[in-house]
């Protein structure tokens, strides 16, 4: 099976680290990943907000870089759901590879059928299921169940869980005060929590929270779930 | 151009893509599996905070609190045996201020809905008009058990559209303050159901 | 002025004053409020969840619910016929208004007719939106809320803030103040209890329905094949005004088809649960025409385009018409529950008027409002008629004037990203940029964010740190391998 990474636009830039550990993780699974270095991004900023003529050149783009492959995996449940929500809508073309694109816990558990990656990760750690892996990808319990497999992790449930924290693309700027309201919320919960760790399955929605965290100082880390499945203890 | 006319132009040209036929799936359920239907709607309407009785037998002693009592005219003679207290039958028909002046109200229903605990009037038999059961405090309803449904969708099929209907499921209430559901407020405050069976 | 058959927009209570960043802005910062909200939409989200979880065919029924709105909106012209003739046969009287002005001078000038100078009325969005009160008013009509949220609003001299409750931004102690204010029969040692504050109006509005002669409702649904008229509430202020006045005139939005009495059956199941989060409302009123010797003799009914025909036209837009203000929507929206529903400026508030009102006004006059929603997706999944909010959100946004700072920065983005080659150019320079910047910064502090930035990154930074770009990008690394 031919496996592309999609790392998505913002995790290129801000976030490699979550690129690197599903690269890891995919390869100590004994698959070979590649990365199309034509790929720029989704186009889900341009089309949400307002701009699809915009992004019509990304979703070409995509088309172009991705369509020979058997499974393309992406690290963001928003960028994913652009893709199969949306693409198929916005160009006819993109149906087929929009079916084949997953988000990471979807490749794993259903097209690769693992939910016991390896990994050892001795922390408290909660989890925030991102609104769009919630309720457009149905994602469920999968990046729940890989990670309680992970060995020594301490897995602590987030109050409110479901509740989005207030990042929305554009919304964060477009209407702060209601993002601030709702990113306080979200930063109390997790707090309440106890954790160290605060993951989730989207860098955007952990740079919000976790750029809330941070200015709070309250010490808790936000961790994209893949970098956590990455670690196996050993130094690397 | 009227604007009878002008609407519909409007709303004509609104569907100048002509959206193709719509088939309604109905797969939902239409005839309830439960067993124990009058148990089932028994619950539901205390949950409501409404107060069953069991049995004709329990009429009586209900209507021995009552002093002033209106019936719809054709209220079956059998559920007042007894009765010693004032009698107002609806005919003429009692005004709302003469209304508002009785202690409670009683009359039979149409269908009763195990599933939601909603009892229907439809102005039928031993139902009377619906002022008679909206402004007396006290509604004081009998159901037959032959009348008892189990979902929504057996309830309609005994109703005719042109006959007005009340549907209460339990008595008045509001949700209108911190949405915390409180009872009583215009509708009657206290809504007692005599469940009966076939041929009592 | 459009031509005639062409689809029109609205007017009435339908704009928003303020964009809707600005009309939030107090509202966040008011804590009583957001306490008052938060407190009161958790409440029903629980209550809604646990009627809805214990019916084994919800999806069922919403899918059922789903198609035959799609239905109505498909026939709608030849439904609202069908409908006029059927409650005509009945006995009642059918009106036709193009938009908020028309209806509002036919419902004064039926009132007039009926020789009335007050009404009493039944809880309805359709005359908060045409601001029918309004006209009454100047018209010389008393008219007398009689929804105990209604009330409330009115007598605080307010306006709705949600569907379903619109007094939902009041807790019970600002309410006993404002019925201890303004109504003249509070009893003096009234009690913060809502039990009590029922109490007070029941006993406020008791002589009011006994002795008036004309009330004006809303329907929930208007049945095509039989004519009728259906109202769901709660108190029996409905019952009361639907049943004891000489003249009743209903005020119905052309969307509130549907096209068969057993139709009701997906409905009345819907609606409740999703609601107020029972089983079944306390009262369903349904009547057809004019009943000899029963409730009211004289029967109008006022079917209202006001913007509709508009929504109608967007093949996209169009489910929104479907909606039956259930108002789940609202109570799970954390953007409602956060900025109020007065933010929203229409009447119809939280995600469900993020959509309907920019709809029947046109985008342009109401272009904020398609943005105020995360896109979270947590109306869509509550919708009980399964209105895809998010995808209209998104839809509505391609519609909106673009601030034209905002567009260019786009179009450099799209111009930027749509090459391979110009977008990895564009991750080196920021990497080249932000590397010794977080150098430094690191260097300076241990921190590897931005704690303020200039506007307009100032939005993002006022409260939240902001990563910087890596000093090595993912295709850096992959490049290195
Ligand atoms: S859009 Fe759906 S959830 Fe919102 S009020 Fe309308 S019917 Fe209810």
């Amino acid at each position: 099976m031919r496996i592309a990474l999609f790392i998505t636009c913002v995790n290129d830039l801000a976030y490699p680290g979550t690129g690197i550990a599903v690269t890891r993780i995919l390869r100590r699974l004994g698959h070979t990943v590649e990365f199309p270095t034509a790929q720029t991004c989704c186009g889900q900023m341009h089309a949400n907000t307002g701009y699809r003529a915009e992004a019509m050149p990304m979703v070409r783009n995509y088309v172009d870089v991705f369509d020979s492959y058997d499974a393309i995996v992406a690290p963001s449940g928003s960028c994913t759901a652009m893709i199969r929500d949306q693409y198929p809508h916005l160009h006819a073309p993109a149906a087929s590879v929009a079916a084949r694109t997953y988000e990471l816990s979807e490749l794993l558990v259903d097209v690769l059928g693992v939910t016991d990656v390896g990994a050892e990760f001795p922390e408290t750690v909660t989890y925030h299921p991102t609104c769009h892996g919630l309720r457009m990808l149905r994602l469920g319990d999968r990046p729940l169940t890989l990670l309680r497999n992970v060995r020594g992790i301490q897995l602590v449930e987030l109050g409110d869980a479901e509740e989005c924290c207030g990042f929305g693309g554009t919304f964060a700027l477009k209407n702060p005060d209601v993002s601030t309201a709702m990113l306080t919320d979200k930063c109390a919960r997790v707090r309440d929590t106890g954790a160290r760790v605060l993951a989730a399955a989207d860098n955007s929605c952990l740079a919000h929270i976790g750029g809330g965290l941070d200015r709070n100082r309250s010490g808790v880390r936000a961790m994209h779930y893949a970098e956590i499945l990455a670690e196996t203890g050993a130094t690397s | 151009m009227t604007a009878r006319d002008e609407i519909l132009a409007r709303l004509r040209t609104a569907l100048a893509d002509n959206p193709p036929p719509v088939q309604v799936p109905r797969r939902y359920r239409r005839v309830d599996d439960r067993a124990d239907l009058i148990g089932t709607l028994v619950d539901r309407l205390e949950d409501y905070r409404a107060v069953v009785h069991h049995g004709i037998d329990a009429l009586p002693r209900l209507l021995s609190e009552v002093d002033r009592l209106a019936v719809p005219t054709d209220v079956p003679a059998e559920w007042l045996a007894g009765y010693a207290g004032q009698l107002h039958r609806d005919a003429p028909p009692l005004s709302p201020a003469a209304l508002d002046a009785l202690d409670a109200v009683l009359t039979g229903c149409a269908v009763a809905v195990a599933d939601t605990g909603t009892i229907i009037l439809d102005a039928g038999p031993a139902q009377g008009r619906r002022a008679l059961t909206l402004v007396p405090d006290r509604h004081i309803c009998v159901v037959r058990t032959d009348q008892v449904v189990g979902l929504l969708p057996e309830a309609l099929t005994r109703l005719d559209p042109r006959a007005p209907q009340t549907w209460i499921s339990g008595p008045s209430a509001t949700s209108d303050i911190e949405l915390n559901r409180v009872e009583g407020v215009h509708g009657p405050r206290r809504l007692e159901v005599v469940l009966i069976g076939l041929g009592t | 002025m459009n031509p005639p058959a062409t689809p029109a927009t609205g007017s009435g209570r339908i704009r928003t004053p303020l964009p809707f960043p600005t009309a939030a802005k107090p509202a966040v910062a008011d804590t009583q409020l957001r306490a008052n909200l938060h407190r009161a939409t958790r409440t029903i989200r629980a209550k809604r969840a646990r009627v809805v979880d214990e019916v084994p065919d919800w999806e069922a029924l919403r899918d059922a619910g789903s198609a035959i709105k799609a239905d109505v909106q498909r026939r709608l012209p030849e439904l609202l016929e069908q409908f006029e003739a059927s409650a005509t046969a009945a006995g009642a009287t059918v009106h036709w208004a193009r938009d908020a002005a028309e209806a509002c001078r036919i419902v004064v000038a039926l009132t007039q007719a009926a020789g009335a100078d007050e009404v009493v009325k039944v809880k309805s969005m359709a005359t908060q939106e045409i601001e029918l009160n309004e006209a009454l008013e100047a018209a010389g009509i008393a008219a007398y809320e009689t929804d105990l949220a209604e009330l409330i609003v009115q007598l605080g001299e307010d306006t709705p803030s949600h569907i379903l409750v619109p007094a939902i931004h009041y807790n019970r102690g600002q309410i006993r103040e404002i019925f201890q204010r303004r109504m003249a029969d509070a009893p003096t040692d009234l009690s913060d209890e809502p039990a009590a504050l029922a109490e007070a109006a029941r006993a406020h509005l008791r002589r009011r329905f006994l002795s008036a002669r004309v009330a004006v409702s809303g329907a929930n649904f208007a049945v095509a094949d039989s004519g009728t008229l259906v109202v769901v509430e709660s108190e029996g202020n409905g019952r009361m005004c639907l049943t004891l006045p000489e003249t009743l005139i209903s005020v119905v939005g052309v969307e509130k088809l549907l096209p068969t009495f057993t139709d009701l059956e997906v409905f009345l199941q819907l609606l409740p649960r999703s609601s107020t989060g029972e089983r079944m409302n306390p009262y369903t009123s349904m009547w057809t025409g004019v009943t000899p010797d029963d409730g009211p003799q004289t029967v109008h009914i006022v079917l209202v385009d006001n913007g509709r025909s508009a929504v109608l036209a967007d093949p996209v837009g169009r489910p929104a018409l479907s909606c039956i203000r259930c108002s789940a929507c609202l109570n799970v929206c954390p953007v409602y529950e956060r900025a109020g529903g007065h933010a929203y400026g229409s009447v119809y508030p939280g995600p469900i008027g993020a959509i309907l009102s920019p709809q029947l006004t046109g985008v342009a006059d109401n272009a904020s409002l398609p943005y105020a929603s995360t896109l979270c997706g947590a109306c869509y999944d509550v919708c009980p008629v399964k209105i895809n909010i998010p995808e209209i959100l998104v839809h509505l946004r391609q519609q909106a004037p673009h601030p034209a700072a905002e567009r260019a920065t786009m179009r450099v983005l799209s111009w930027v990203m749509r090459s391979p080659r110009r977008w990895a150019a564009a991750l080196r320079l920021a990497r080249a940029g932000a590397g010794p910047l977080g150098a430094y910064r690191q260097r300076r502090t241990g921190a590897r964010t931005l704690r303020r930035l200039p506007w307009p990154a100032s939005a993002w930074t006022r409260s939240r740190d902001l990563p910087l770009p890596a000093p090595q990008t993912f295709r850096d690394w992959w490049g290195k391998q």
